[in-house]
């Protein structure tokens, strides 16, 4: 138990030194800009031999500016700790506040985020699982069906985003949350439906043997047999679907002008260059992600231990 | 003394067809077996008797001859629940309790839930797992799995049980114990067993009759009418009747081995 612990504090440990670490060279450009506007004595002085030089050799001639990278207001790589501040600043700090819901509060942006992540999940799911149990009943279905869902995640989803979007406007559909969904659905069914079909098709050949002794109907081997046996790859790919729902939804939200959700926020700080804001929303989209797989993962063990399958 | 026919095949063959050409694995295979019979098919790997085996259970097409099942075609036996069969490994579902396992086949069959309870309760006494029912399969030994099994083919009403090597897996304390078990199981239900083995002692000491089998082509070398008395405890092994038998045996299998 202390083993894993400490493993798993040495990987987080080795990340937050590397990331500290990578800020200096990051920033120092944008260090001595500012400090050449505050009138400090920098070398080379101008800024247009400074875009000559690499980092490293900017870093060694101007040792004493090292330190201000870590300290800036718009830094291109903000530290760890800048983050955090920035996080709290945007959650607990507005709770306390009282202004959970404002529109600068994260927790209502990722709430915005959630529930598109969460319709999409639902409909790529029902797609998944519907697509994957037609595949396994025929072999027509999955000749004319799988190439056509192999093809579907072959094209980039920033692609089809925005025509995912002018289109369900174009026949009338109001607002965005539609086809957020629906572009958070296109990234989730996909690991459903593979997922479901190698469950369905998990049972041995033994066990369908046994089935067929006792004269069973397609419709009880499929209910006592194939859908028990493909629980657990169910987990598996939901626990990748949701993940993939929560991308989907943050991608549907980047390309639509949209103002409220975690992609938004985003955007938003690309344009207005502010990179902690966008730190910010990246970090809280990975927590987001997080909580949600590991929801799953609990729902996982419990269900499957209670039918009796060690998990 | 005659009785009826549970199980006649005659000419029975059955050819796969495979990239390296047809395998015969059944040819000209004809065997009547009575009633109430143990019947014991053994003999070396690619001998035909599990796909024999499977052939009395509608699981293989026998691509010649014929086979009927209490007197009606594999298929329509089959279809009427006629026998039990025991797959070599338990097989047993894991997300499926014991109790729930042997409930399956009753499910299936649409018995009624009070009967299915009675006839959990009965087979499980019968192979002696009685308050076993709420376990895992996983919580059982390989041998109390085999014993599961059997309970789940004893269940419903098929007067024929159908064993592929079912104890092929278990050390041999467990299997002796298990023999002994079958052969009480067997005088108390009076089911027709026919059953695939490896094993000389196990077809001795189990069946009224043995049926040899060689391979390439999958024929029958040999049926033997076991002479032992039915009562048959297990230190039986140790008599000349029973070493006559076996040494019968061997010599069958010796002459159905082909060499080349």
């Amino acid at each position: 138990m202390t083993k894993t612990a400490l493993s798993v504090l040495t990987v987080l440990a080795a990340i937050v030194v590397t990331w500290y670490l990578a800020v200096a060279p990051m920033n120092i450009r944008v260090a001595l800009d500012q400090a050449e506007r505050a009138g400090g004595a920098i070398d080379p002085p101008s800024a247009v031999e400074r875009r000559e030089m690499s980092n490293w050799v900017l870093m060694a001639k101007n040792r004493d500016y090292i330190s201000e990278g870590y300290n800036l207001e718009r830094p291109r790589l903000p530290t760890p700790k800048q983050v955090a501040q920035e996080l709290w600043k945007t959650t607990g700090a507005m709770v306390l506040k009282g202004r959970t819901w404002s529109k600068r509060s994260l927790i209502y942006h990722g709430w915005i985020t959630l529930q598109s992540t969460f319709w999409g999940f639902l409909l790529g799911t029902t797609i998944g699982i519907i697509g994957a149990v037609a595949i396994v009943q025929s072999r027509v279905i999955e000749m004319s069906v799988m190439p056509w869902a192999i093809i579907s995640q072959a094209i980039p989803i920033v692609a089809l985003a925005p025509m995912i979007i002018v289109l369900s406007s174009q026949v009338g559909i109001e607002g965005r949350g539609f086809p957020k969904a629906l572009i958070s659905s296109y990234l989730c069914f996909f690991p459903v439906l593979v997922g479901m079909v190698k469950g369905l098709r998990s049972p041995t050949s033994e066990q369908l043997d046994l089935l067929k002794t006792y004269s069973a109907s397609g419709v009880q081997r499929f209910l006592k047999l194939r859908v028990p046996a493909s629980l657990p790859y169910l987990f598996t790919s939901l626990k990748i679907g949701i993940a993939a729902a929560l991308v989907g939804a943050i991608v549907g939200e980047l390309p639509t002008g949209a103002i409220s959700g975690l992609g938004a926020r985003i955007l938003i700080g690309d344009q207005f260059g502010t990179p902690l804001a966008i730190w910010a929303a990246l970090f809280a989209a990975a927590i987001l992600a997080g909580v949600l797989v590991t929801l799953l993962d609990r729902t996982q063990q419990v269900l499957l231990r209670r039918m009796g399958m060690r998990s | 003394m005659t009785r009826e026919t549970a199980i006649k095949a005659e000419n029975l063959s059955l050819t796969f067809q495979t990239n390296d050409g047809p395998v015969h694995a059944l040819k000209d295979v004809s065997l009547d077996i009575n009633k109430g019979d143990f019947v014991s098919f053994i003999g070396p790997s690619g001998c035909g008797k599990t796909t024999f085996l499977r052939c009395m259970a509608d699981l293989e097409q026998p691509t010649g001859g014929s086979i009927t099942v209490n007197g009606v075609s594999a298929r329509e036996a089959r279809k009427s629940r006629a026998y039990g069969y025991v797959f070599q490994h338990a097989g047993l579902y894991p997300w499926r309790t014991i109790g729930k396992n042997i409930r399956l086949p009753l499910e299936i069959m649409g018995y009624p839930k009070a009967d299915q309870d009675a006839r959990i309760k009965r087979v499980l006494e019968l192979v002696e797992l009685d308050g076993f029912d709420k376990k895992f399969p996983w919580q059982l030994s390989g041998g109390m799995q085999q014993r599961a099994s059997i309970a789940r083919a004893l269940a419903f009403d098929a007067d024929i049980l159908l064993m592929d090597e079912p104890f092929g897996a278990l050390d041999e304390i467990v299997r002796d114990h298990l023999n002994e078990q079958l052969l009480k199981l067997w005088a108390k239900t009076q089911k027709t067993i026919a059953f695939v083995t490896h094993s000389i002692p196990e077809a001795v000491y189990l069946s009224t009759k043995i049926v040899v089998m060689s391979p390439r082509p999958g024929r029958i070398s040999d049926v033997i009418e076991n002479p032992l008395p039915v009562d048959r405890p297990l230190d039986i092994r140790d008599t000349q009747a029973f070493l006559d038998v076996a040494h019968r045996v061997r010599e069958g299998l010796r002459a159905g081995h082909s060499y080349d």
